[in-house]
């Protein structure tokens, strides 16, 4: 199969992109937003995560194979952390004797 | 007349010579000897360690080593064993040898890969290996926080590094298996005509590909806890200890189905040749595998029961755990189901087979003990669980090995090994498998913790049994190791196809040639298909 050509400016413009979300996540890191900070910080994280895989490594033009592996490692990281949190956070459900 | 003729008939072991030719070999036969020979010399290194612990704990008092030294030899039997011997043992071994021959194509993907690979694992080992001559460590194989990061004084970083460095070994070796089973098979060989051994090495290669990253990830924040007191995993620095299992349980749970699911695939290979059957229903066997592999990522939490894990985890944990059970009974029934009405033969690779399958069924049953909360809080941390996954790793991966390796070491040799001393060996280590490990259940039922040096005199009588067995034991692993070396040199020289199996590495030499198939095979039957042998003789 053939492999697609990126151009120049589509690399330019995914780079501008990562640049101006690198910007705005120093400014915000300057704001205080209270419960906010880190789930604003997590969500331009994943966003400047998914433009270097979609783009730089081609997975938006890739096969639907290639999609899948790349699905599938986030999957496994997600039942890494919602199964780790079943227990962090029922930790406190039930009363410790005594107190 | 035959020896000449086969002697010179080009192969991968004759076509060049000399250490260069090996240590620079892209070629997936000799890196796969390149990984018998270290993994063999792992496997020796770590028996030695088992033979000491059984010596110590032959009599009540803690005589022989002090406390220190009895935890340096079980966390180094445990290290060795596990990530230098059980992980990579059919994997990296017969795998690399049979993957690219059963699906008909001259190598893996990445032949560079597959030897840096092995240079990797050599690096890794080496690590392990430098930490062992320096003092050694003593945190146990789990490296449990925060003892590991806060108080061990032995070499727990450089054993990580070693560790760290030789899983991704296993992860390159997993990438290669994958992407050579999904674009190289030969023309014809469809996913449901594919040996059950290749689906077992894919299922294995999905495990190696998605879990090692996250050990190699917890290990570095041992090590950057341990070096740099970042609050991690350590209370007093503010970290959580319970993480550490959390991390280091999602690969290492799976990590069992790496060392076991390869060894299922070869008992699915050697069931159908002794019994001259299809195995019975072909598909359940093949999604089991990656049932197994799935299933194995959602269990981990049965490794902390009472590690202060919340109990409504452990009941979420202990139900999931009960899942894996199926698959696992799906193989042990259908290979028993192959054998109704077969013919069958007792070759030594058929009698580990049958070992496997009664060794792996009583490991696999006291899994589902272990898995029901109340009674794995009563043996936790008790020679129990000691019985029950040296049941597993060793009576199912290690019996599977052995019989793969006698299974195809006409294929890899060219020589036969001597029947009767394999039987006689195969008979030796089932009995003195049982012999040590079966009065571990009982004695760990009973109270006797793991991991102490001395105990009390009421456990001896299981203790002496079980040394006693482990002495048999050594003795049936040290005659295959002997007729082995000497079939090299003195063995008959093997048929191309000895036991007139109908898969694509016995339709080549044995050896096979240095590209593996004069012409490309073309695959117009399924799997297991006898018949076609009689047609390609009258054909």
């Amino acid at each position: 199969m053939a492999e697609h050509i990126v151009t120049k400016k589509q690399y330019s413009y995914v780079f501008g992109a990562l640049l101006l979300l690198t910007f705005v996540t120093t400014s915000v890191g300057m704001m205080d937003l209270g419960r906010l900070n880190v789930i604003v910080a997590l969500v331009i994280a994943v966003i400047k995560a998914l433009l270097v895989v979609l783009f730089f490594m081609h997975i938006y033009w890739s096969t639907k194979l290639n999609k899948l592996v790349v699905v599938a490692g986030v999957a496994w990281l997600a039942l890494l952390l919602w199964l780790t949190l079943t227990d962090v956070l029922s930790r406190g459900w039930l009363p410790f004797p005594g107190k | 007349m035959i020896t000449a003729t086969v002697e010179t008939r080009d192969n991968y072991l004759n076509h060049e010579y000399g250490v260069k030719s090996w240590l620079l070999t892209k070629d997936h036969k000799r890196i796969g000897l390149l990984y018998l020979a270290a993994i063999t010399f792992f496997f020796f290194l770590g028996g030695i360690f088992a033979t000491v612990i059984r010596l110590e704990l032959l009599t009540p008092p803690g005589d022989l080593v002090s406390a220190q030294t009895y935890n340096k030899l079980f966390t180094l039997h445990g290290v060795i064993m596990v990530f230098l011997f059980l992980i990579p043992s059919i994997p990296a071994t017969l795998g690399n040898f049979l993957v690219p021959l059963m699906i008909g194509c001259k190598d893996l993907a990445f032949p560079k890969i597959n030897l840096l690979s092995w240079y990797i694992f050599m690096a890794g080992g080496a690590c392990v290996l430098y930490a062992m001559l320096q003092g050694g460590v003593d945190t146990g194989w789990t490296f449990y926080v925060p003892f590991s990061t806060s108080y061990a004084n032995t070499y727990v970083i450089l054993t990580g590094v070693g560790i760290f460095i030789s899983g991704f070994a296993s992860i390159l070796t997993g990438l290669n298996f994958i992407v050579t089973i999904h674009r190289m098979r030969a023309p014809g060989l469809t996913w449901f005509r594919l040996p059950l051994f290749i689906w077992s090495m894919y299922a294995t290669s999905l495990i190696q590909v998605l879990g090692t990253p996250v050990i190699a990830v917890t290990i570095l924040l041992v090590a950057v806890e341990r070096g740099f007191h970042l609050g991690i995993f350590d209370p007093a620095l503010g970290g959580d200890p319970v993480l550490f299992q959390h991390l280091f349980w999602f690969y290492s749970h799976p990590a069992v189905y790496i060392m076991v699911l390869p060894g299922m695939g070869i008992i699915s290979e050697i069931v159908s040749v002794f019994t001259r059957k299809k195995v019975f229903g072909y598909r359940f066997v093949a999604f089991s595998s990656v049932a197994i592999a799935v299933l194995g990522f959602l269990v981990w939490g049965h490794h902390m029961f009472v590690a202060s894990q919340s109990v409504y985890a452990s009941l979420v944990f202990s139900f999931l755990s009960f899942f894996v059970a199926v698959p696992s009974a799906i193989k042990v029934f259908n290979w028993t189901a192959t054998l109704y009405k077969g013919s069958i033969s007792y070759d030594t690779p058929m009698l580990y087979a049958f070992g496997f399958i009664g060794l792996f069924t009583i490991g696999g049953l006291t899994g589902t003990f272990l898995a029901t909360l109340g009674f794995d809080v009563h043996v936790t941390d008790t020679y129990f669980v000691v019985a029950h996954f040296h049941y597993i790793m060793v009576g199912g991966t290690l019996m599977a090995y052995l019989g793969g390796m006698h299974y195809w070491w006409p294929k890899m040799t060219g020589r036969m090994y001597p029947e009767g001393w394999a039987k006689l060996s195969a008979l030796v280590v089932f009995l003195g498998f049982n012999l040590t490990f079966f009065p571990q259940f009982i004695m760990g039922y009973l109270g006797m913790p793991r991991r102490y040096h001395a105990y009390p005199e009421e456990f001896q009588v299981y203790h002496v049994l079980s040394t006693a067995g482990a002495s048999v034991l050594a003795v049936g692993y040290l005659i295959p190791a002997i007729y082995f070396v000497w079939s090299l040199r003195f063995g008959k020289i093997a048929p191309d196809n000895p036991w007139n199996a109908s898969g694509l590495e016995w339709q080549t030499t044995s050896p096979p040639p240095p590209e593996n198939f004069e012409i490309t095979p073309v695959v117009t039957y399924e799997a297991y298909d006898y018949s076609i042998l009689e047609e390609m003789k009258v054909g």
